[in-house]
């Protein structure tokens, strides 16, 4: 019961905000606390699933099981892959609710907004049924197109439009193929599927060999939807335009949460049940994610407004992650899941610095700041750390997901560990480039004469994020001592079939040259 | 006892910068003070006591992914005990002078509190120093080489208003990841070899890693030289070797006490010592040792010759730290890791008071570091002014040839000159010779700009307002600078130099000692004696002990491929190493068993490297004279130029331009790298967003969709409304029913 009613009390609360009538200071008030407190109470809760996880067992825990319609079942559970995204959510969502305390704009259906979102982001992560999953993935869509196109700046409906279909299209071929799945198999149910082995014989199409067969295009189809949620290059423009008119707190779930759902869905289908599909392409997504990561980083070298530079970035870090889930090896995956964990704090913080001084000034160009050290000296400690977490310096969680990453590759290709490890000089470059004409210098610009140093409430957000900041960074073994069983006993059989295939394609090869 | 070395200043650094509200300014920066001269005086304590093999303290765990395990651990030998008195006693002597440095500064307002700021990071740097020297394996050291990093960053821009400040501390931070990157794929390479990054473990395994041969990007590289090189490229970019140097020079953007103990005796030696770390992998790599060489006789040669012709006091100083930092590398590649040390801990000392006496000149002068703006201050800074002679005569190289008597760089640079000539490079020992020379020159120029001479500081006062680094244009700021810069503020000491403060003066005493009495102290157990170094570095009896020799045999074959090799340089020069090739020869059946024992203690040497050190002891009275010799000409030639013949340098300058000018812009190395790198890649950031993000790829889905979309929704806009949020709504509503009645319709079955 303990995983529904985590995935379900955000709902509740919005329920409840429903039934909250009137548009007065008072309602708003009320609407603001109750949704604070919802999701404070359903972080309390997630705790106990934390709790009672074991992570010595490698299977899926606290699962839950019921029959509904159509023979499909409603099924939760949560392996050491997924336990953290639901604390990652549960933990952030407060801050997110708080952070967006003075918008005055139909606060009430924004809050209900955010909590619909929550139930849906928690529900993708803790779903073993893949319409469940499905459900929960691309109804997570709406809230955020909502939070876009309702409360975005001025370009909202584009932004909106884009985000939408771009996630949507690659998730349609991501439905094709469960269905695929669900002819091949005859079951909807994950761990079933994990244990599953998908055809991987070599196939003909349009005279066309497709090498690993039925694997590769499974692959592909999943790949499509996953791949534009990352976002990977080149499918990632929707991000900087969505992040840039999303309001504060849109951006930071979509950067900090909803980005990290294509980075589980890799880790929860793509690699463990296409194995043989993930070998045959997974050069070519490790190139890609190279690419991206050096590729965004000159982007967000050249960019004025300071979401879109933040954005690109977060395309750049998200580059570590594909790279390390499709390096295939202990390194790579546990690295790909901490960074997905730290960039959650950092890049979310770093939104939230954004939103900061929109808030008093109501721009995002980078030129018309300067010299905020001067009457903002909070606002320039916080700042500068979250810019080393973004630059990856040691003893910031930043840094562990960069190196298990960057050494996972190493094992895997050398030349993509160089490119990619370039990243590290053009991330330097960008993110102090940016603080430098933001923080420091003298304050000269009438408009910042008055600017105020953080309130207590923005000190009380930034404060949590400051502190996982630097505890992941010092002791990054919280983190890795759950997740690292649960790789462990993924990669094994992953590794496994990967051998099987390179064996037989050998000896495929071999025949072949003595047939002829 | 060394876990509280290492943590002291972080105490510090935190009270500092967290609790000086609760404490008050002055109590918090004393308190970061006295830490530091807990850590040094309990580091002197370890230094004297430390003897016998590594020790290791393991603290907490940190990453582990696998096989992949590094914990925060101090590992306790040699190396560390010198690098931890050299940082903990310039440290603490450094907090102490900044006291009274720091005491008023005209880069802030009033009212504003600069200085637990300033300590903080001090004491942060000195943190983050010594994990780097107390790391057991390669990922904290990496911790502590990118901590360095940060507090450098934030020093040198500790000025933050001033733009050049904040240019700086950028470039030096980015240049510095430059050097990262290849460190970074250095620890990658050696945990893809040795599935470890532990220290000992890679130790172990140095003798199998010579053998192997390892895929690397675009070709396949003897894997112990691809490794040495990589991290070498590290060492290049924290020690600023050419190429990589051109941040140092910049980074005097920060203030005096910073560029003391930061960009001359600790963190700029760390890449020193990380190759005297990591010598067992070192020792394999005969052709990484040669590039070191190389590149380090090359980085001495060229800063020299920036150096002088630079105006500024600490430019000056900047680029003569980048020489003798050369010096140590020559001595690295050599494989005489004592006299590289050895030429860190003397030069420790006498560059530090050599700052540290720029700074007390600068603070009498009121923040003037134009030394054509200086002369004639020796009657009114008289303490500074002997101390920074015996700084400049430590750092030329002062003492008695021939014998063990001198300033303190009298013996540690000789010692590597010495190196440099048994090592049989000639282009080293030429190229150390003539810096030495240089190195004289540029030195007493300095002395002589400073001290002698009449005053030309009466007519600097009209440019003064430019170098209080207030925007003079700002009106908005214009009553601020008023205030604070109020022409009465000068007026009293601006005409008088005036002696600093006991508090900046005593550092300078005690770093005299140092520079005068390091060198002949520790001779013997660095560089000198060969049975005292053996056992002060902890080493395997040569000779007697096999693996020694054995070790020889596995890079055997690399030398005799390299023709100019270290051990063949020391047949020439007729040590007795004829041993080396006829011991390959005989023992190749032994190979197998002979991989397995690697090179034991707190710094390696093998057969090879033995021989240089044997060569070195041995060389020839005219290779012991040369470089006093050299100090001799350039000492003579400042004083022609600055005390005889004052309109001379003029007359050269004018006779010379161009390369007068190719100097003093530094060979135009900022220029070329601006126009090859950083234009380029703003440029091709640029071209990749708009043509590539906005023409190719938003272009083409915008295209595709653009044609799809219109016709698809006006097919479906004739049954429903076409307005966008009431698909949107009509999808939730629709999603939330569905779920509804599935879960109801389910519950009931």
């Amino acid at each position: 019961m303990l995983l529904s009613l985590v995935t379900f009390l955000p709902s509740l609360g919005a329920l409840a905000l429903l039934l909250l009538r009137g548009d007065d200071a008072a309602s708003r008030r009320n609407a603001k606390w109750i949704a604070l407190a919802t999701t404070t109470i359903t972080f309390v809760a997630s705790l106990f699933i934390l709790a009672r996880f074991d992570s010595t067992n490698p299977g899926f825990q606290l699962v839950e099981q019921r029959a509904w319609l159509l023979g499909l079942q409603y099924k939760l559970g949560v392996d050491g892959i997924s336990v953290l995204f639901v604390l990652l959510t549960t933990f952030l969502m407060p801050l997110v609710i708080a952070s967006a305390w003075d918008v005055e704009h139909r606060l009430k259906e924004y809050m209900i907004a955010f909590l619909l979102l929550e139930t849906l982001m928690i529900g993708v992560f803790v779903a073993l049924d893949l319409v469940l999953f499905y459900l929960f993935f691309e109804g997570s869509l709406i809230p955020m197109f909502l939070i876009i196109g309702i409360w975005g700046g001025q370009n909202r409906i584009y932004a909106a439009f884009k985000f939408f279909l771009y996630t949507f299209l690659g998730s349609v071929f991501m439905l094709v193929a469960m269905v695929v799945m669900f002819g091949q198999t005859g079951t909807t149910d994950i761990p079933t599927l994990l244990t599953y082995q998908f055809p991987s014989e070599s196939i003909r199409i349009l005279n066309i060999t497709v090498l690993g067969g039925m694997q590769t295009l499974l692959f592909l189809a999943f790949f499509a939807s996953f791949a534009v949620k990352m976002p990977m290059w080149p499918v990632h423009t929707w991000l900087p335009d969505a992040h840039v008119q999303a309001p504060t707190a849109g951006s930071v779930v979509l950067a900090a949460i909803l980005l990290k759902m294509g980075g589980y869905g890799f880790l929860r289908f793509s690699l463990p049940m296409f194995p043989v599909g993930s070998e045959v392409l997974g050069p070519l997504v490790l190139w890609i994610s190279a690419i991206a990561i050096v590729y965004a980083s000159l982007v967000a070298l050249v960019q004025s407004d300071m979401k879109k530079l933040v954005a690109y970035s977060s395309v750049a870090h998200m580059g570590f992650v594909t790279m390390g889930i499709f390096a295939a090896n202990q390194q790579g995956v546990d690295g790909a899941v901490f960074q997905m964990l730290s960039h959650g704090f950092i890049s979310g913080a770093l939104f939230l610095i954004v939103g900061v001084i929109y808030d008093r000034i109501h721009t995002r160009e980078i030129a018309a700041y300067g010299g905020l050290v001067n009457r903002m000296p909070v606002y320039a400690f916080v700042f500068l750390l979250f810019t080393m977490g973004n630059v990856g310096l040691p003893g910031t969680s930043g840094f562990v997901g960069e190196f298990l990453t960057l050494a996972g590759a190493y094992q895997a290709n050398t030349w993509v560990a160089v490119v990619a490890t370039t990243g590290v000089i053009l991330s330097a470059s960008y993110a102090l480039w940016l603080y430098r004409r933001v923080v420091l210098g003298d304050l000269v610009k009438d408009t910042l004469r008055t600017i105020q140093d953080m309130t207590g409430r923005e000190k009380l957000i930034f404060a949590p994020l400051v502190a996982m900041t630097i505890l992941l960074g010092v002791y990054p073994s919280l983190v890795t001592d759950i997740v690292g069983p649960a790789t462990q006993a993924m990669l094994g059989p992953v590794q496994d079939a990967q051998a099987a295939f390179e064996a037989q394609t050998q000896v495929a090869q071999v025949e072949e040259g003595a047939g002829e | 006892m060394t876990t509280i070395i290492l943590f002291a200043p972080l105490v510090g650094a935190l009270v500092c910068g967290f609790g000086w509200r609760l404490l008050g300014e002055s109590a918090a920066c004393l308190f970061a003070t006295a830490l530091l001269f807990l850590a040094a005086l309990l580091s002197w304590a370890v230094f004297l006591s430390v003897d016998g093999p590594a020790q290791h303290i393991e603290i907490l765990r940190w990453i582990q992914s696998g096989t992949l395990d590094a914990s925060w651990a101090i590992r306790l030998d040699r190396l560390t005990a010198i690098m931890l008195v050299v940082i903990c006693s310039v440290s603490a002597l450094v907090h102490l002078y900044s006291l009274g440095y720091m005491a008023h500064d005209e880069n802030f307002r009033d009212g504003e509190s600069y200085r637990p700021r300033f300590f903080a990071y001090l004491s942060l740097f000195t943190f983050a120093m010594l994990m780097l020297v107390t790391a057991d394996n390669l990922l904290q050291l990496f911790f502590g080489w990118e901590g360095v990093g940060l507090a450098s960053y934030l020093l040198i821009g500790f000025y933050f208003r001033k733009p050049s400040a904040n240019a700086a501390s950028i470039k030096a931070f980015v240049v510095n990841r430059v050097g990262d990157f290849a460190f970074l794929l250095g620890i990658f390479t050696l945990y893809f070899l040795t599935d470890s990054i532990r220290l000992d473990d890679i130790f172990a395994a140095t003798p199998e890693i010579a053998t192997q041969q390892v895929n690397f990007a675009w070709s396949t590289f003897n894997a112990a030289e691809l490794a040495a090189f990589l991290l070498f490229f590290g060492a290049m970019g924290k020690s600023a070797q050419l190429f990589l140097h051109t941040w140092l020079p910049d980074a005097m953007e920060g203030p005096t006490p910073v560029s003391a103990l930061i960009h001359a005796a600790t963190m700029v030696t760390a890449g020193v010592f990380l190759l005297c770390r990591m010598s067992p992998l070192f020792e394999v790599a005969p052709y990484a040792k040669n590039f070191i060489i190389v590149v380090g006789a090359a980085t001495a040669f060229f800063a020299a010759t920036v150096g002088l012709v630079q105006n500024d006091i600490k430019r000056v100083i900047a680029y003569s730290t980048c020489s003798q930092l050369g010096y140590m590398f020559v001595a690295a590649g050599s494989g005489i890791y004592g006299a590289a040390m050895f030429h860190l801990f003397t030069h420790a000392f006498f560059k530090a008071m050599l700052f540290l006496g720029a700074g007390s000149v600068i603070h009498a002068t009121h923040h003037e570091q134009d030394m054509r703006n200086y002369g004639g201050l020796r009657s009114y800074i008289p303490y500074t002014f002997w101390a920074m002679v015996i700084g400049t005569l430590a750092i030329t190289g002062v003492g008695i040839p021939l014998t063990y008597i001198g300033f303190a760089g009298f013996l540690s640079k000789d010692a590597i000159i010495e190196t440099a000539w048994a090592s049989g490079n000639s282009f080293a020992f030429w190229a150390l010779v003539l810096a030495a020379a240089m190195t004289a020159f540029y030195s007493w120029r300095l002395i002589f700009l400073t001290f002698f001479g009449t005053p030309r500081w009466g007519h600097a006062s009209h440019d003064h307002d430019a170098h209080a680094y207030v925007p003079a244009d700002g009106t908005g700021s214009a009553p601020l600078v008023g205030t604070e810069h109020g022409p009465n503020d000068h007026g009293d000491h601006h005409h008088v130099p005036h002696e600093s403060p006991a508090v900046m003066l005593a550092p300078l005493g005690v770093l005299a000692v140092g520079a005068v009495f390091a060198g002949m102290i520790w001779h013997n157990s660095f560089f000198g004696d060969h049975e005292r170094m053996v056992s002060f570095f902890d080493m395997p009896e040569s000779g007697e002990h096999s693996s020694d020799a054995r070790a020889g045999d596995a890079e055997a074959e690399p030398i005799a491929e390299a023709g100019e090799s270290p051990s063949e340089a020391a047949a020439e020069s007729g040590a007795a190493s004829e041993v080396a090739p006829e011991e390959t020869a005989a023992a190749p059946g032994e190979g197998a068993e002979v991989l397995a024992a690697p090179l034991g203690g707190a710094i390696a040497m093998n057969e090879a490297s033995e021989h240089v050190l044997e060569a070195a002891h041995a060389s020839p009275v005219w290779v012991k004279l040369s470089p006093f010799l050299a100090m001799l000409i350039g000492t003579a030639l400042a004083y022609v130029m600055y005390i005889r013949r004052p309109d001379l340098p003029r007359r050269i300058a004018a006779a010379n331009r161009p390369l007068y000018e190719f100097l003093l812009n530094k060979w135009y190395f900022d220029e070329i790298y601006d126009f090859v790198f950083v234009r380029p890649a703003v440029w091709l950031g640029r071209f990749l967003w708009q043509r590539g993000d906005g023409t190719v790829i938003d272009g083409t889905i915008n295209g595709v969709a653009m044609g799809i979309v219109p016709t698809f929704t006006r097919a479906v806009n004739r049954a429903q409304s076409g307005y966008v949020f009431h698909y949107a709504f009509a999808m939730v509503i629709g999603i939330a029913i569905l779920l509804t009645w599935f879960t109801i319709t389910g519950g009931a079955e």
